[in-house]
């Protein structure tokens, strides 16, 4: 799966959409934010992984401990952002193809 | 054979293109985009107006969940049979200005058929900006159930 273009998908998941929340409002650490969630402290690190990647987050070193904050670049990238639309024709064509196949039989009958 | 719909838009660019297989004879595809009836319920929008023909006119009206109308408009060029339809789209009462679409429609089977929608815009901005529009509404719906959440952890 490439991540760097799943954007989309990042902050479809609900668990991802809190951690952008809490870290919106100041930068935090990996273990502060794994404080305020009851989740295993591995998955909430899979979670910042996933975010980092897909560059929602950003890390900063300050001293010895590494902070998390929101990523406030602009998305210019067509790749970033293209998903949803593509979703959205992907739904309707899914409905053309189900209502038309219903019209497959009457269609062969004709033909004959 | 997966068939999915693939959008091919490169950065930069004021067009896109939009391709997707069917499990469908060409005829049924075309009559997809012919039939008032049948555009309605896979646009899920109101046909008001649909002239097949070059120079025809088409008119489409959806509403959204909250009860606001939103009509779609344009003209057709060229309109060949189980072959190309070229017409221009507009969103009434919008900033966007109007695009330019090319629908191709190829049989592969005799049953698998082939859309090819070439769109046009205005401007690189006006496409990117368009192409945002549902990425803009997930993040808004996302937004405003993170709010709800956060409301509701109070």
């Amino acid at each position: 799966m490439n991540l760097r273009r799943d954007v989309f998908q990042a902050i479809a998941d609900p668990s991802r959409r809190a951690i952008l929340l809490l870290v919106a409002s100041q930068s935090m650490t990996a273990g502060a934010i794994a404080s305020n969630f009851d989740t295993a402290r591995p998955t909430v690190s899979k979670h910042l992984q996933i975010l980092t990647e897909c560059e929602l987050l950003k890390q900063e070193q300050n001293g010895r401990e590494m902070y998390y904050h929101i990523n406030a670049k602009k998305m210019k990238k067509v790749a970033d952002f293209i998903e949803p639309f593509r979703n959205m024709w992907e739904d309707r064509f899914n409905k053309l193809e189900s209502i038309m196949k219903t019209k497959i039989h009457e269609h062969l009958h004709k033909k004959k | 054979m997966e068939r999915k719909t693939i959008i091919h838009a490169e950065d930069g660019k004021q067009e896109l293109l939009i391709t997707r297989e069917f499990d469908l004879p060409l005829e049924l595809l075309f009559r997809a985009y012919v039939e008032p009836e049948i555009v309605e319920q896979w646009m899920n929008t109101k046909v008001l107006k649909l002239e097949n023909k070059k120079q025809g006119g088409y008119q489409f009206e959806t509403t959204d969940p909250k009860g606001n109308k939103h009509a779609f408009s344009g003209t057709i060029h060229e309109f060949s049979p189980n072959k190309k339809i070229t017409r221009t789209f507009e969103m009434e009462n919008t900033p966007f200005p109007v695009q330019l679409e090319f629908l191709e429609f190829e049989k592969l089977s005799d049953n698998t058929s082939k859309l090819t929608m070439h769109v046009v815009y205005k401007s690189v901005a006006t496409r990117d900006q368009l192409l945002q529009l549902p990425f803009a509404q997930g993040i808004n719906m996302a937004h405003n159930r993170i709010q709800e959440i956060a409301t509701n952890l109070k």
